[in-house]
């Protein structure tokens, strides 16, 4: 019971991270375009917000400095992919690789530091209520991923950018040749999705865990990739898996709290084993990613002539 | 008439070496219906997307009621008043139709289905707005296109190659529409190279060869052999007529195969049966998108058929439904795929390792290494006696002509000496010089005794070639036509379900 | 018109073997200049840095001959790589897979600790290919069965494979007498690799990876079986066309590359470590992603690429000493030259073309 209280708790934070990196993932994805380099993205925005709260700017500035570290590194890989034709794969991980470079590069003076993260703000009343209450005392970034969670669903699907993000994605030719700039819109949503990952790195290192620690985003940047697939392309699904994946690694803990005697590598791997089935049982279903899946996914735009 | 709707004087575009139009004229005027008639790589399709703004002319004018405007992007285009009905359609299959028009006309999403449904009575055009595109036929795609452009209110429409995604049926629906259309005003550009739908439906005609000009014409004076002969430069060469042959034993049998489609927006096959003998040509007609591809993955080898599925599949008398296509080609068989690039031959490699994708069983493997001189001169054969225009052995399969890349494809396949040739959309996108020379050669072929099977959408083509025909509907195969008793209505009423054929 | 003056990418008639053969080059220097800026950020001499990253460590025989080390494991992960990516399967879990094959390669030591006789080290190489491969086929298992992202699968078991060295290291693998540190017994002799030059650290194993760039040069170049997975990543329709199967391909790729993996991450415990180690784990699965890419998935281009990567770790450890520099500097440079290589190689198949501005006037109403 104290374990699930725990969980309950801790989930929605855990899952965060996760969230609004999958998110932002989600929509560069729908766009056509697959960045495999959200998880330097992330620890780029990391490094610089952890440096930003540090040196005593607070969190603000720091999530805004984040954000537009892993924009820059989107706009890279936008310039790489989208201007000039490079294969996705190979530059997602080469901008992977430069941004956990450049995380630990600029990170280094800063190793083992810790900041203070942000007050946790509660619903009255409902957060008393026995067992669940612990789900509605959350920090403000966590209530504020909630509502940016509703206000992307909306965008999605009621609203004819919406639209024209499926369009891009599914057929970039035929909107290319009902006159939409396919390679602007695609340009967008990399750009989006690397903010959204820059977000999320400077949430992981100042508030959710606030110390500075080299090869803290362990692999959270991958796993946001993952639940893009595990949410079939689908806002709800995508927040749905991160809650997942925000109890899975909050698990450990549990686990030790209530007196399991597991390897805590065992622990630890979790997430990673959690994502390696769930990501065979999801992929199994050839008709569903058929149905849901972007077309155009990887391939790089060229106008015909 | 004063002055036409739209102009284009001297307009020339060039891509790298390649000159697609040059110092073209036009003028269409207000209520035309105005052809533009020539062969494949003449330059009509740049002509319209450089009238469409899709691509940007290198030098010339284009006049919009006597004034210039530079078009620069297809929403300036729209602006003027111009819609365009793309070939391959422009459409959105995981949207619906309603979605799909909200894309290009503003408006809400309940005033736009009330839109498409008023259009649709006016015009012929019926569709569910809120139907999926993926689950449309291809005849209502081509009208969720018309119906797009024309809720933009167009003063200049205009149709690439419309009817050739039609049965003979819905193109006197299509007509009639446009009728409609051009005494409202619109003025309609139709590009084609089908000269008796150009006779019977335009009012002008300009003729484009080599991307020029080489005439402009009423169509309704000239017969259907000299505009022929404009649009070509010579007269059409005539083929071999086919000699009756005593046919051999049967090379390839399906009966009842029935294939669910793996794939959402794919077509399952229905109790498909045909049978090919030595000796003749069977033609299976259809518009693309009605299981053609799958059934030809299906005889290929490409789709092995799972083993709880109907149906018998045999070439020269053996059992073949668990064997890949290496196995079908051992036995005699050949196949020469509807994609050129990327399927047929992969782009980027040389014509010699495009020769070992399929002929290596020709000794061009030994102890498992490549035995690279006898793949060089099995390439050197096949471009000689095909007539392949190439620097040489070595150039990469991209880098050849769309009807020298089907020679290569062709020779090579013939050169594994089959019994039974399976080609699909044989001279789709090739130049009449080219295609005259393949459907020749098959020809040849079939009298010499060899089994082929030929799917095609030019109905055309296939009442030239085969000696039998079955029409492909929505994933079932109609029964056996003979050519030589059938005339293309028969085959216009398989093509829309609507008749069972007559043995 | 707004007539914007910027070049237009253009196709070329056909590739550019110069530009192939340039763009490592040009990569490197494109790469070193922007570090520059990095290293004057943070207040660091960059030509202290170049002197001690790319010529230094040629000036000492040791120095050279860690180099030679470094380039042994790299060279085998990255040829077992090329072949993969040559055929579209993005292996990118070969760190794990290296880890495996040092696992694998440690039992007999760890488990018989008084083993000896000359089949003891080759014998470990076998059992390390044989480790890599197995970690491999999970990620082939998943991607031909359950039809899942080779790429995720395969870095996820890394991360998994990590966690199963901490716990064998803490746990029952640990040396009891190791006064608790997190490593096993030390190898005896036999199950070491032969040293090749002496005084040194160098061993057969760089020999080994030289003759698996042969191995693999006749694989891809001359071999039906690399023709075959060549055409299924260049063209998947047409493999399948000509009756190529696809999920051989994914196994053939998965296995070579695992087996490589494992094999370097045996001769890696059986070489310069001597014991299994938490620090075995050093990245080289990671950096041979770049290796095989900077020498353009083509098995001679990636021996030189292996031993420019080697000379910039060697470098980059003297960097560190003599000049201060963050060891993470490593990791930038590695990066920015594996995307300054794919800017690069883009020529390869196109060219810029400057647009000529039109001369006509404007004439809008």
């Amino acid at each position: 019971m104290i374990a699930i209280e725990f969980i309950l708790a801790g989930m929605l934070a855990a899952a965060t991270p996760f969230l609004l990196a999958a998110l932002g993932e989600l929509v560069a994805e729908r766009s056509g375009v697959l960045n495999l380099g959200v998880e330097g993205m992330m620890a780029f925005g990391a490094a610089a917000a952890f440096i930003t709260v540090y040196n005593g700017a607070g969190h603000i500035p720091a999530f805004v400095i984040g954000g537009i570290c892993g924009l820059l590194l989107a706009l890279f890989f936008a310039f790489v992919t989208l201007g000039l034709h490079a294969n996705q794969v190979a530059t997602g991980l080469a901008i992977g690789i430069l941004g956990l470079g450049l995380s630990a590069y600029f990170g280094k003076p800063y190793e083992s530091f810790t900041v203070s993260g942000l007050e946790k703000i509660s619903v009255p009343g409902l957060a008393d209520i026995p067992v669940i209450g612990g789900l509605f005392t959350q920090d403000i970034v966590v209530w504020l991923s909630l509502v940016f969670t509703v206000a992307l669903w909306y965008v999605l699907t009621r609203t004819k950018l919406g639209l024209l993000l499926k369009a891009v994605g599914e057929n970039p030719h035929a909107a290319d040749a009902i006159g939409y700039p396919v390679q602007l819109i695609r340009l967008g949503a990399v750009a989006f999705g690397g903010f959204m990952a820059g977000i999320a790195g400077a949430y992981a290192s100042t508030v959710y865990t606030p110390l500075w620690a080299d090869g803290m985003i362990a692999g959270r940047g991958w796993i946001a990739v993952a639940l893009v697939v595990f949410g079939t392309w689908m806002v709800g699904r995508v927040f749905l898996g991160a809650c997942l994946f925000g109890a899975v690694s909050l698990g450990g803990i549990a686990a030790q709290t209530v007196g399991l005697a597991i390897p805590s590598q065992i622990l630890t791997s979790l997430p990673y084993i959690v994502t390696i089935v769930v990501l065979g049982i999801i992929s199994s279903n050839r008709r569903l990613l058929r149905l849901n899946g972007i077309a155009s996914l990887g391939e790089p735009f060229e106008k015909q002539s | 008439m004063t002055e036409p709707l739209l102009s284009l004087r001297g307009v020339t575009k060039s891509f790298g070496p390649v000159q697609a139009n040059s110092g073209i004229d036009l003028d269409v005027a207000y209520g035309a219906i105005h052809a533009i008639l020539g062969e494949n790589g003449a330059g009509k399709s740049t002509l319209m997307k450089l009238i469409y703004g899709v691509e940007t002319p290198d030098e010339g004018d284009i006049y919009w009621r006597g004034e210039r405007f530079d078009v620069t992007s297809p929403a300036a285009a729209r602006r003027l008043g111009v819609g365009m009905v793309f070939q391959h359609f422009s459409l959105f299959e995981t949207l619906t139709v309603v979605e799909n028009v909200s894309l290009l006309v503003p408006g809400s999403k309940k005033e736009l289905t009330e839109r498409i449904v008023k259009l649709g009575a006016e015009f012929g055009l019926e569709v569910d707005p809120l139907a999926h595109v993926h689950a449309l036929s291809v005849g209502e795609r081509q009208r969720v296109e018309i119906i797009r452009c024309l809720l933009a209110d167009p003063k200049l429409l205009i149709l690439d190659e419309p009817t050739s995604v039609l049965p003979p049926q819905s193109v006197e629906l299509l007509f009639d529409t446009l009728r409609r259309l051009s005494e409202t005003g619109v003025s309609i550009l139709f590009i084609s190279h089908k000269l008796e739908e150009i006779r019977s439906i335009c009012s002008h005609a300009t003729i484009l060869r080599a991307g020029r000009v080489t005439g402009n014409v009423t169509p309704k004076d000239f017969d259907a052999h000299e505009l022929a002969k404009m649009m070509i430069g010579r007269d059409m060469p005539d083929l071999a007529p086919a000699q009756a042959v005593n046919t051999g034993p049967i090379h390839l049998d399906l009966s009842n195969v029935t294939l669910p489609s793996n794939d959402p927006f794919g077509v399952s096959l229905e109790d498909i049966s045909l049978e090919v003998r030595g000796g003749e040509i069977l033609g299976i007609a259809g518009v693309s998108g009605n299981g053609q591809s799958e059934l030809a993955a299906v005889i290929s080898g490409e789709t092995i058929l799972p083993r709880g599925a109907n149906g018998r599949l045999s070439m020269m008398g053996k059992d073949v439904r668990p064997l890949s296509p290496a196995a079908r080609r051992n036995l005699g068989f050949a196949f020469v795929p509807e994609d050129r690039l990327g399927q047929g031959a992969v782009p980027q490699l040389s014509l010699v390792k495009n020769s070992i994708l399929t002929a290596h069983g020709k000794g061009m493997v030994r102890r498992g290494m490549i035995h690279r001189t006898r793949a060089a001169e099995f390439t050197e054969t096949c471009i000689k006696a095909n007539d392949v225009r190439t620097p040489g052995a070595s150039a990469e399969a991209g880098s050849l002509s769309g009807g020298n890349l089907q020679k290569f494809i062709i020779g090579r396949e013939l050169m594994l000496e089959p019994q039974l040739l399976f080609l699909n959309q044989p001279t789709w996108g090739v130049d009449i010089g080219a295609a005259t020379a393949i459907r020749k050669r098959l020809i040849e072929l079939r009298n010499a005794g060899c089994a082929i099977l030929i799917i095609s959408e030019e109905l055309e083509e296939l009442f030239e070639l085969s000696d039998y025909m079955q029409v492909l509907n929505e994933g079932h195969l109609s029964g056996r036509f003979k050519t030589s008793d059938t005339v293309p209505e028969d085959i216009g009423r398989a093509m829309i379900g609507a008749v069972e054929a007559a043995q | 018109m707004t007539s914007l003056a910027l070049p237009k990418l253009v196709r070329r008639e056909r590739a550019s073997f110069k530009v192939l053969v340039a763009a490592p080059f040009v990569a490197l220097a494109i790469a070193a200049l922007s570090n520059l800026l990095l290293y004057l950020a943070i207040g660091v001499d960059p030509l202290a840095v170049f002197k001690a990253m790319l010529i230094d460590p040629f000036t000492s025989y040791f120095s050279f001959s860690e180099i030679l080390l470094k380039a042994g494991p790299l060279l085998l992960i990255a040829q077992g790589l090329a072949i993969g990516f040559r055929a579209k399967v993005f292996n990118i879990g070969a760190e794990g897979q290296f880890v495996l094959g040092a696992i694998f390669a440690s039992a007999i030591p760890v488990y018989s600790p008084q083993a000896s006789g000359i089949w003891l080290w080759p014998t470990m190489l076998v059992l390390g290919a044989l480790g890599g491969l197995l970690w491999a086929s999970i990620t082939a298992f998943w991607r031909v069965r359950l039809n899942a992202n080779e790429i995720l699968v395969s870095l996820m078991l890394s991360f998994v494979a990590l966690q199963l060295l901490n716990y064998l290291l803490l746990g029952p693998w640990k040396d009891p007498m190791g006064f608790n540190f997190p490593q096993s017994v030390m190898f005896p002799f036999d199950a070491l690799l032969p040293t090749l030059l002496p005084g040194t650290r160098v061993n057969i194993s760089i020999l080994i990876a030289l003759a698996v760039a042969i191995l693999a040069w006749v694989f891809t170049q001359r071999s039906f079986a690399g023709y075959r997975l060549e055409v299924g990543g260049l063209a998947p329709n047409a493999a399948r066309y000509a009756g190529f199967s696809q999920n051989g391909a994914i196994w053939i790729s998965l296995l070579i590359g695992g087996a490589a993996a494992g094999l370097a991450g045996a001769a890696e415990v059986s070489g310069p470590v001597g014991q299994l180690q938490r620090s075995i784990s050093t990245g080289y699965g990671y950096a041979a992603i770049i290796v095989a890419y900077l020498g353009g998935l083509h098995p001679i281009g990636i021996v030189f690429s292996a031993f420019l990567m080697a000379t910039l770790y060697i470098g980059g450890d003297n960097a560190m000493v003599s000049a201060g520099l963050p060891i993470a500097a490593v990791n930038v440079f590695q990066g920015s030259l594996l995307l300054a290589y794919l800017i690069a190689v883009t020529f390869v198949r196109s060219k810029l073309v400057w647009p000529q501005r039109r001369t006509v006037e404007m004439a809008r109403p």
